[in-house]
């Protein structure tokens, strides 16, 4: 397969990539996810949608989103330039927004009244409490109990947006459970309900349109990264969820054979602890929520319980085709500790003034790893996926701190 | 000829409507699987659907759900799953089984050796909730060199195109969904049932099971009318739960909670 196919051939007309993808829900969805193919098909082109999803990306949104140089942290590392591509200065402080503005004008034009999300961190859950507000439509989000806590700020955030936040208390009551029960819900109301994914996880079409939607943020960074430098960057890395902030800055950049990238997963307690949500680093191919991926899952096929420090990253699968670009060699899949992504918050904060999430501080701690080892006269653009702010508990705790 | 197909062949004659059992296996304790079973059959069933619990049951509600966690904690899986069919064969040659689950436990087997244990086991069908037709290239081929059947879900959303293209697809008896939902969610609309069912059987000569949503005699009843099987699940699986701390006594219980619809259903069909 040559380089320049991979940017338009994935998936297949099946939503395949390679072995991983595809459509594997139970019969009641089947026609749901089938209609929301065909109306995405019919309006990923229409010129209309185009325009109206590019104004609200312009003004509502606030993009495009800036490539910052950092400067003091590329002096530190003393090695490539690192710019961050600020995701964190979207409304509502995250990529995530990006995926569901595009959603919610389809569930428009589908006809839908009520809007379903699963989250994990809260971002997701926000981007669409948001999105729904603005468009006057019911908004329910299904929360892992466990995120619910660690997160409660988000959690009121949602409230106020006039979204019903449903704690899921079932299986490992994170994100995984969170999507079951979303899962669950979209099957009773399949008739006047749209669920709005937010990773490229999930049935076909969701990994592709998600994508899509995300794709963004990696069609900027081309341009602006060229302004910049005049050439494109050696390397990009983002953190891994689901991976949609990962895919949304890399699907541009497959066909550039020289431009690395890095995907950094929730390494938790360290690989070889267990305790981890690495599966593109330590898990292997199954069914999970829709998609054949890599999974984190025993030796019966049951799906084991993740640990990270970031909601945003507790989760035991990965869109499909991060799987695929793992297998076919394209992307690098790494992990960094839980212990070694609080320290970059913490470096960025005081280095940058800017305080990343914790999910971006994976990607950041990547950075510190790979920067030192190359030149001056190379780049890497760091994917700042979210901000810290709703972080901060989790971290004063870490500190003995309560407020 | 299947187990499952000159089950149906002999039902048909009789002029009888088949009653499917619903169970997780290994809830609330591996042990008493098969012994439930065996009162199953004694009580009336006909066909015996076994669940596989998995960590994730996307399409179950709360009730197979919770069924799931209890047999996960106590350590069955697919494996163990087998092993309970093949004891079960020792006393019962004619009983068809169905196992039902979810896509990962079986993928995690690889469809060629799960086929090779789960024949000699005496497993006769596989319905897997999350594997639909688009995705079992791979797998029917497979399953049908082993003699296992494949059963599909059809559901109110389903077309009548698709309906076409799942009976191609079928073998064994294709099982209904009778509400948009998850297991043990809704009660039954049997009048809408019967209008799906209708078109459903101008495209399929195969036996049509009818399930979700069946807590009693009279629901029980009600379906016999106009389908080929009643499934009856979270209704036992409710009971189980109710019961984990007597294990002892649970084959009796769910024999006899079965045994009421069986009844029911016997009294409709000598009406027919």
């Amino acid at each position: 397969m040559s380089e320049t196919t991979h940017n338009t051939a994935m998936p297949d007309e099946r939503g395949h990539f390679g072995q991983h993808g595809g459509r594997f829900v139970g019969e009641t969805l089947m026609e749901a996810i089938y209609a929301l193919e065909t109306a995405y098909k019919q309006y990923k082109n229409d010129p209309e949608f185009q325009a109206e999803l590019d104004k609200d990306l312009a003004d509502f949104v606030g993009r495009p989103s800036p490539l910052y140089l950092a400067e003091n942290w590329t002096k530190q590392l003393a090695g490539a330039q690192i710019y961050l591509k600020r995701e964190d200065l979207n409304h509502t402080g995250a990529h995530k927004v990006n995926n569901t503005i595009g959603q919610i004008l389809l569930a428009k034009r589908m006809g839908k009244k009520r809007i379903i999300a699963e989250t994990g961190a809260g971002q997701h859950g926000v981007a669409t409490a948001t999105v729904a507000a603005r468009l006057g439509l019911e908004c329910v989000v299904y929360m892992g109990a466990v995120d619910v806590e660690r997160q409660a700020q988000n959690v009121y955030r949602m409230k106020l947006l006039g979204a019903t936040v449903i704690p899921v208390e079932s299986g490992s009551r994170t994100l995984k459970d969170a999507l079951n029960e979303a899962l669950r819900d979209w099957v009773t109301n399949v008739d006047n309900t749209f669920y709005i994914i937010g990773t490229v996880a999930g049935p076909h079409p969701y990994p592709e349109m998600v994508r899509d939607f995300q794709t963004i943020i990696g069609r900027e960074a081309r341009q602006q990264i060229l302004t910049a430098t005049g050439k494109l960057p050696d390397a990009l890395i983002a953190c891994i969820g689901g991976g949609s902030n990962a895919i949304g800055l890399f699907h541009p950049f497959i066909g550039d054979g020289g431009v690395a990238m890095y995907g950094v997963e929730g390494g938790g307690h360290g690989i070889e602890s267990g305790e981890h949500a690495a599966p593109l680093c330590a898990g292997t191919p199954g069914v999970l929520h829709g998609n054949r991926t890599y999974l984190m899952q025993d030796e019966n096929g049951e799906i084991i319980e993740t640990h990270s420090i970031s909601a945003g990253l507790d989760y035991p699968g990965v869109g499909p085709e991060h799987a695929w670009l793992k297998d076919i060699g394209r992307a690098n899949y790494v992990s960094v500790t839980d212990d070694e992504a609080l320290a970059a918050f913490h470096e960025l904060t005081r280095g940058e003034g800017i305080i990343p999430a914790l999910e971006s501080s994976h990607a950041l701690a990547y950075a510190k790893k790979l920067a030192p080892t190359m030149t001056a006269d190379q780049s890497i653009i760091v994917n700042l996926s979210g901000r810290g702010d709703k972080d901060i508990h989790t971290v004063a705790a870490i500190a003995g701190i309560e407020f | 000829m299947s187990r499952l197909q000159s089950r149906f062949e002999q039902l048909k004659k009789d002029n009888k409507t088949a009653l499917i059992s619903y169970i997780t296996a290994g809830d609330p304790e591996p042990w008493v699987t098969v012994p439930m079973l065996h009162a199953l059959v004694e009580a009336g069933a006909d066909v015996l659907e076994l669940g596989v619990p998995f960590s994730d049951p996307m399409a179950d509600g709360p009730v197979i759900q919770k069924a799931c966690e209890r047999a996960l904690k106590n350590k069955t899986n697919i494996h163990t799953v087998l092993e309970m069919v093949a004891s079960f064969r020792e006393k019962d040659t004619t009983t068809p089984i169905v196992l039902m689950g979810y896509a990962n436990p079986i993928e995690s087997m690889g469809y060629q050796n799960f086929a090779e244990q789960a024949q000699p086991a005496g497993v006769d069908g596989v319905l897997t909730v999350d594997l639909p037709p688009e995705e079992s290239d791979n797998f029917l081929p497979i399953l049908k060199a082993h003699n296992i059947d494949t059963i599909y879900l059809v559901a109110p959303t389903t077309t009548d195109e698709r309906m076409a293209m799942i009976a191609q697809h079928a073998s064994g008896f294709i099982y209904y969904v009778s509400i948009k939902g998850v297991t043990g969610s809704a009660e039954i609309d049997v009048s809408a049932v019967a209008e799906k069912l209708a078109i459903l059987r101008d495209k399929t000569d195969l036996p049509i099971g009818v399930g979700f949503g069946i807590r009693d005699g009279a629901s029980a009843a009600k379906v016999s009318e106009i389908a080929d099987a009643v499934v009856v699940g979270s209704t036992l699986v409710r009971c189980i739960e109710e019961n984990t701390d007597n294990a002892e006594v649970l084959p009796e219980l769910v024999s006899e909670l079965l045994f009421d619809m069986k009844r029911a259903i016997t009294a409709r069909d000598e009406q027919k």
